[in-house]
């Protein structure tokens, strides 16, 4: 009975539909905290592909989101740019960017490969840090203006809504267009190529692929994708900073990938949810946020190391075999 | 077919390979066989583009193709195993398979279909030609080991190559299994009019099926021939049967 009942309907749809009643019956604090998970958790699924599809460790995943964020900001903000046309430049810029770093880094293995990812993400931020003319240096890139939203308020059902809950939904159809993109690039046939790669690289080139090819094709995906979100948050918070590509930044994400769990395409949103309300409810107790982090990772790794999802997933399984036995 | 001239390969000072010159001709089932160390896998190391030789030349069909990548001599139709069994084992049976399919008609870069029935029909043939097809949605890095080397078999398979070169296809299997995995693979080579090198220490192995012979010795090759011939060779009796066969 589950087992037909998780087949015929469809959970995506669900999510979608009780996502957008987020704002409606929630908070501003609510539906302002649901904004953050869906780019991060954007950004979490994008580095997903190197991480749990392609097998590869990235470092420096933050210098994407932060060049897309920099790049729609600044575009927006200094040359006028609509959004329409600001965001797809930032994946493009960002997509570039790992164009340029990806060709070096896959020349390089394991955490060699690790090292070089997050050394190009250090002088990403660096000239972030320092090129104030353009980027404001040190203080940020503030004020970033909404994109014009008044269109959205003609929708049935929109009309009285304040900013802040448009931009909600406007991140809800883009962050849920970008995820359907990279859940059909996935389970492409490109995809079930990164896996073997993942899998067994030495085996992968004597099937005849070309391993560096593929793993920078996937390295510019994921930075592209990473750019789109970056684009998405500096928006969403108003400004940009130097920070949004420090290596924190980057573990960061690789925390909400390996904690929502890799192995499942919706994991790492899982995992970015999880982080995000975690801060949150943790941050009003006590100041040692990172202590506790340390401590659930910690719990993580050893007795839940195929993540939440992950860990969800295999007990779904189970029950599902002990019921049919 | 497959043409070797003069390759030499070293390790810091340790020479692995020197002055190996072998041909295959098209259609011919041809052996490798030498003592542990002797070079042999070093040798396929170097004719499939895994390490690129010091001196010397490979041509397959007539084409130069040293030093080249071995995705690029994979994709013109040399196909390989290696000493270990080398899979994707966390994948199904049927996806390890049909990821070499995949690769081999060249839709790697489609981005967008949905891979789960690719290739079906055609995965599902070949695993049923090895005996796999009951295994199919099985994890492959649970198959015995012996299976995991009739899966690596139907792997390199899958690029449909002109010619296979399988390092020790029956090492680690029990004396039952092997038998059966050499009946396979000249049922295969017969069926596909594939061309074989190979390495084994199963002399009966060789024997029984191989054309001709090349000995390698401390990475030089000492005799090559017909099995008689091979047989026949005191040096190769002094080095190397002499230790079984006496
Ligand atoms: N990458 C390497 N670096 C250094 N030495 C190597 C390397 N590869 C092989 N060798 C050495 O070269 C020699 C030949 O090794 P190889 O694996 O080719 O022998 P083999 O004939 O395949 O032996 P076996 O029957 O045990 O498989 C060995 O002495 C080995 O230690
Ligand atoms: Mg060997």
């Amino acid at each position: 009975m589950t087992t037909r009942l998780a087949r015929t309907v469809p959970w995506m749809t669900v999510a979608f539909v009780a996502a957008l009643l987020i704002p409606v019956v929630g908070t501003r604090f609510y539906t302002s905290v649901a904004t953050d998970v869906l780019i991060l958790g954007l950004f979490a699924t994008s580095l997903n592909l190197l991480l749990g599809t392609t097998g590869l460790v990235s470092f420096g995943h933050a210098a994407y989101f932060a060049i897309g964020a920099y790049v729609c900001a600044i575009a927006m903000k200094t040359y006028d740019v609509p959004f329409a046309l600001a965001f797809p430049l930032a994946g493009v810029a960002s997509g570039v960017a790992a164009l340029v770093f990806g060709f070096f880094c896959v020349r390089l293995t394991k955490i060699y490969f690790a090292m070089l990812t997050l050394a190009f993400a250090q002088i990403v931020w660096a000239i972030c840090f320092k090129w104030n003319d353009v980027t404001g240096g040190e203080q940020g890139f503030n004020n970033v203006p909404y994109p014009d939203l008044g269109w959205m308020e003609a929708l049935p059902g929109l009309a009285s809504m304040r900013t802040g809950e448009l931009y909600f939904y406007l991140t809800l159809v883009l962050v849920s267009l970008c995820l359907y993109i990279l859940r059909r690039i996935t389970n492409s046939p490109f995809g079930r190529i990164l896996t073997t790669i993942r899998e067994n690289p030495e085996r992968a080139e004597f099937v005849g692929i070309d391993v560096r090819r593929f793993e920078l094709a996937a390295f510019v995906i994921a930075g592209l994708f990473a750019g789109l979100a970056g684009a998405l948050f500096g928006i969403f918070n108003r400004g940009v900073f130097p920070d949004f590509g420090y290596w924190a930044k980057s573990a960061e994400v690789l925390i909400m990938v390996i904690l929502g769990g890799m192995g499942q395409f919706f994991g790492p949103l899982v995992g970015a949810f999880t982080l995000v309300a975690l801060n949150q409810q943790i941050t009003s107790y006590t100041e040692y946020w990172p202590l506790v982090l340390g401590l659930l990772l910690i719990i993580l790794l050893y007795a839940f190391p195929a993540g939440i999802l992950g860990t969800a997933a295999d007990l779904v399984k189970a029950l599902r075999g002990r019921r049919n036995a | 077919m497959l043409e070797v001239s003069g390759l030499r390969k070293s390790f810091g000072g340790f020479v692995a390979t020197s002055d190996v010159s072998l041909s295959v001709a098209r259609g011919e089932i041809a052996a490798v066989i030498g003592p542990n160390g002797a070079g042999k896998s070093t040798l396929f190391n170097l004719i499939t583009g895994h390490i690129r030789p010091d001196a010397g030349r490979v041509h397959l069909e007539g084409r130069d193709i040293t030093g080249a990548p071995p995705h690029y001599i994979c994709r013109i139709g040399m196909g390989r195993s290696f000493q270990r069994a080398n899979i994707f084992p966390k994948l199904t049976v049927f996806e390890n398979v049909q990821a070499a399919l995949i690769a081999h008609h060249g839709a790697a870069t489609n981005l967008w279909s949905t891979a789960r029935d690719f290739y079906r029909e055609e995965a599902d043939r070949l695993l049923a030609s090895l005996g796999l097809q009951a295994q199919a949605d099985v994890t492959s890095g649970t198959l015995s080991y012996g299976n995991q080397k009739q899966l690596e078999l139907g792997i390199a398979l899958a690029a449909s190559p002109k010619i296979l070169l399988l390092d020790e296809p029956t090492a680690g299997m029990s004396s039952i299994e092997t038998t059966e995995a050499i009946r396979l693979l000249q049922r295969i080579a017969m069926e596909r009019e594939l061309t074989l090198l190979f390495t084994e220490h199963d002399m009966d192995v060789v024997f029984a099926i191989a054309h001709k012979i090349a000995v390698l010795h401390q990475g030089r090759i000492i005799a090559v021939g017909q099995p008689d011939e091979v047989r026949g060779d005191p040096e190769v009796r002094r080095v190397y049967l002499g230790e079984q066969h006496a």
